[in-house]
């Protein structure tokens, strides 16, 4: 289960710059902790996350053990077609999830 | 006497401004509690308020994903009994609060596991386990908005007032009560920061120390710890009856769950 919460405008002015902001939920283990066995729990944690609109590339965030858990991210886009905005984290274990947000440009 | 003249206006003036103080204090803010929420600085409680940069709402989704899904022997999801989320609306205001056919009482997460053992059939969530906290978000999300509003039942005074006695209890090796910093000293600042009032107006919270959501019974523990105190067992009733002493006492208040703390 995929829990992933974005805020993006459902339309915007041709040309205008439009703030997109995304929010996941991630059990995160920073790599530093012992377990109850005295043995270092494995890192789990993202470790990249993407944003493409139309399918190029607009955004490229690399994280690490520093972030929050449930990373919180903000970043502009110049709105110049209408079109989906693609958000993909990977990360340890296997970890992908990937959102889509249309926005309609005038 | 032109002195005492000036002295008798001069207490008029305070007589009337007292007054009219008084009366602004009767009309706008008779009830001087203050919830967690204002003592944050203004980026927290934006983040409160916003529902997609209030982490908690991450909680409160899984939850509602959760509640369609059937589990245990029995085969039943929260939905199969309870419908849609509607039918949860109020329910986190007015517990903890006795079950049919029980003595003591329990609280949201206790009524959450309750449901699933018996009616489920499936083994109950460990405490402070991501689905408890996101089923519990869930439900309690439902009430935001409404007032703290205890139910009158008799049987629970008893446990009410155990709950009182333990907030006055002296314990741990600071010999503080919860009622030492929480009522006597609230609003004044231990190390840099407010010491709140403690109402329990947003539980689960998103702690963002925790980095993640957690019940007011962890919250508790945390402040058991901060006085050096032993925390009572994940199961004891301590934490039940504290709650419905908090709960009490912050009767008429808005519920904000899930809220964000620092």
């Amino acid at each position: 289960m995929a829990n992933v919460l974005v805020n993006a405008p459902k339309t915007a002015k041709r040309g205008s710059v439009v703030e997109i902001k995304a929010l996941i939920l991630h059990p995160m283990e920073t790599g530093f902790r012992p377990g109850p066995n005295g043995r270092i729990i494995p890192r789990n944690i993202i470790e990249r996350f993407t944003a493409t609109w139309n399918g190029t590339e607009i955004f490229d965030m690399e994280m690490s053990p520093a972030i929050a858990a449930n990373p919180f991210v903000s970043f502009f886009a110049v709105a110049s077609e209408s079109g989906t905005v693609g958000l993909r984290w990977t990360g340890d274990e296997g970890f992908v999830v990937e959102e889509r947000v249309a926005i309609a440009v005038e | 006497m032109k002195v005492l003249r000036l002295g008798i206006g001069l207490a008029i003036v305070f007589a009337a401004s007292w007054a009219l103080a008084q009366g602004m204090a009767d009309k706008g803010a008779t009830d001087k509690r203050r919830s967690g929420t204002q003592d944050m600085g203004e980026a927290l409680q934006k983040m409160q308020d916003d529902d997609t940069a209030n982490p908690g709402m991450l909680f409160v989704q899984l939850g509602g994903q959760l509640w369609g899904k059937a589990a245990g022997a029995a085969g039943k999801s929260c939905a199969d009994c309870h419908g849609g989320a509607a039918s949860m609306k109020g329910v986190a205001a007015r517990y903890p609060a006795i079950p049919k056919d029980a003595d003591a009482p329990v609280d949201l997460e206790g009524r959450i596991n309750l449901c699933r053992t018996a009616n489920q059939q499936a083994a109950g969530f460990p405490p402070e386990s991501r689905e408890l906290l996101a089923l519990a978000a869930y439900v309690a999300h439902q009430s935001r908005g409404l007032p703290i509003a205890p139910p009158d039942d008799p049987k629970l005074v008893p446990f009410r007032l155990k709950g009182q006695d333990l907030w006055k209890v002296r314990q741990g090796q600071l010999n503080l009560s919860c009622a030492i910093c929480h009522d006597d000293n609230a609003g004044r600042k231990l190390a840099g920061v407010t010491i709140p009032e403690a109402h329990p107006t947003g539980y689960p919270i998103y702690r963002l120390e925790w980095q993640t959501l957690g019940s007011l019974k962890r919250r508790l523990r945390n402040c058991l710890a901060g006085i050096r105190a032993e925390p009572y067992a994940y199961d004891a009733t301590e934490y039940v009856m504290l709650d419905l002493f908090l709960m009490d006492r912050a009767r008429g208040m808005m519920l904000e769950s899930p809220g964000v703390r620092p």
